[in-house]
């Protein structure tokens, strides 16, 4: 493995592989010092044109938990600012000796082009509306960690999951391991390319479901009008008490962050214990400086 | 220490079935000599078969003297000094023994000693876990050949190996049968 670009790339084996990586890395966690020599000497830089704050900081965290050097560099107050094209300034980061470049960008594909132009290793944040495999990586590992197992869940993915790049990674990797998908939304939001089950009732799917992932309405990313109201999407699509109580006792009920608390998940439930949203940030580190070693870690 | 197998000659059994285990007896009791009774001790086995020599060792030492040592397995693999030379190595589990290590005397435990390389590692590994009294080492197999300042405190046996030999330690919990044969070397 050399890039991480999409989820779809990742075979089981691979993604197994990350999975228990990233279950020992999680067991370090808890020692007296948690820093490890592993990439000592390496330089990480974390390219972003997105805005930010978990995925930087968990990639961040991540590098630093494995001695390597982090160069953080946002596109605000650099010089794309000024006008620079991604070629120049990956050719740039290229020229300082970055081992890997971690990169948000708003357009789908800037990772795979990137990957193009630089000698070292390429892990896609999230680009556009495409992919964010790393967070397909720590949901599959949260989801296998609270139920045991990922063969055969029954795995629904709710909201907006046309702008998502979270459901997508997380489509393609879970049908990987086998678990079933279905997705929920509005018929204006859900895309017609993604090859899994799809329902537009949210009530009828709960009561037959181990794990409820509930996405943010991404108003940044509308540019029509998807839904009547944000009173009419939460009443139809909102995981509120009610409904959080018809799941089976053991369901968890998931959402990558940030939350539109009362839009998408009530405070009620993101508060409950079924909801692994805290977890999922922990887990973040982990599976990353596990995603991390498997990339840098050999010979290069 | 699974190495390639160097098929250019017949491999020697130098320790069956019955050696390894009366060789595993000496070293507990070797154990419990040098320590006055394993008092404060702690085992850890460096992975893979370093785990379960170390486990052999302590109930040896239960069976000798009903002295219950705790046991752990220090994975070395993040620690490595040569990481980027190999493909990426798949990393195993880490179990600090029951009560930790701070303060007690840690006897690290492997199958065989040749580099001092993987004992270096195991080292630093340890110290990020905790702070122990002192540290030992115990090998199974002594093959020379050392490119570090390190040496074990309890072997099992010493083997003066050329280079371009190797040494496969098999046991029975990773390997289905008991034994040590060295591989290759001069035609």
């Amino acid at each position: 493995m050399k890039h991480l670009l999409s989820a779809a790339d990742l075979d089981a084996a691979t993604a197994t592989l990350v999975l228990d990586t990233a279950a020992e890395m999680a067991s370090l966690a808890g020692r007296e010092v948690k820093k490890l020599p592993t990439l000592r000497g390496r330089t990480v830089v974390n390219l972003f044109y997105e805005d930010s704050t978990r995925t930087r900081i968990s990639f961040e965290a991540a590098a630093k938990r494995l001695s390597a050097d982090v160069i953080n560099f946002s596109a605000k107050g650099s010089s794309v600012s000024k006008g620079e094209s991604l070629k120049d300034t990956a050719l740039t980061l290229q020229a300082m000796g970055a081992d890997a470049v971690v990169i948000r960008h708003p357009a789908s594909g800037a990772p795979h082009r990137l990957a193009t132009w630089v000698e070292g290793s390429v892990l896609n944040a999230g680009d556009g509306t495409h992919e964010h495999p790393t967070q397909a990586l720590l949901d599959a590992y949260t989801m296998r960690s609270r139920l045991g197992r990922l063969a055969g869940l029954k795995v629904a993915v709710v909201g907006d999951v046309l702008h998502s790049r979270v459901a997508r990674s997380n489509v393609a990797l879970l049908a990987t391991l086998g678990a079933k998908v279905t997705l929920v939304g509005p018929p204006t939001l859900i895309p017609v390319d993604l090859r899994t089950e799809v329902c537009y009732d949210l009530d009828s799917v709960l009561s037959d479901t181990d794990v409820v992932m509930m996405l943010r309405v991404q108003r940044e990313r509308m540019n029509d009008s998807y839904f009547p109201s944000e009173r009419e999407y939460a009443r139809r699509y909102g995981l509120d008490g009610p409904r959080m109580r018809k799941l089976p006792e053991h369901a968890i009920v998931m959402h990558p962050g940030p939350m539109n608390r009362g839009m998408e998940i009530a405070p009620e439930v993101a508060d409950s214990a079924r909801s692994t949203i805290v977890e999922q940030v922990a887990n973040g580190v982990s599976v990353r400086m596990a995603v991390l070693y498997l990339l840098l870690g050999g010979k290069s | 220490m699974a190495l390639p197998e160097a098929a250019q000659s017949q491999p020697k059994t130098i320790l069956t079935s019955t050696d390894l285990q009366r060789v595993v007896d000496r070293i507990a009791h070797q154990i419990l000599e040098k320590t006055q009774g394993a008092a404060d001790t702690a085992l850890m086995g460096i992975p893979t078969r370093g785990g379960p020599l170390a486990r052999r060792l302590a109930d040896r030492i239960r069976t000798f003297e009903g002295v219950d040592v705790p046991v752990g397995v220090l994975d070395i693999t993040l620690y490595r000094d040569d990481l980027r030379r190999q493909a990426t190595r798949a990393i195993g589990p880490t179990e600090v023994p029951p009560g930790g290590v701070d303060g007690r005397r840690v006897i690290l435990v492997d199958d065989v000693l040749f580099s001092g390389r993987t004992v270096r590692a195991a080292l630093d590994a340890l110290s990020d876990i905790g702070r122990p009294r002192s540290v030992q080492l115990a090998v199974l197999v002594d093959r020379g050949h050392r490119e570090l300042p390190i040496r074990a405190d309890y072997v099992g046996k010493n083997i003066p190996t050329a280079l371009a030999e190797s040494v496969r330690v098999a046991l029975v919990e990773t390997d289905g049968v008991d034994e040590v044969k060295l591989f290759g070397g001069t035609q």
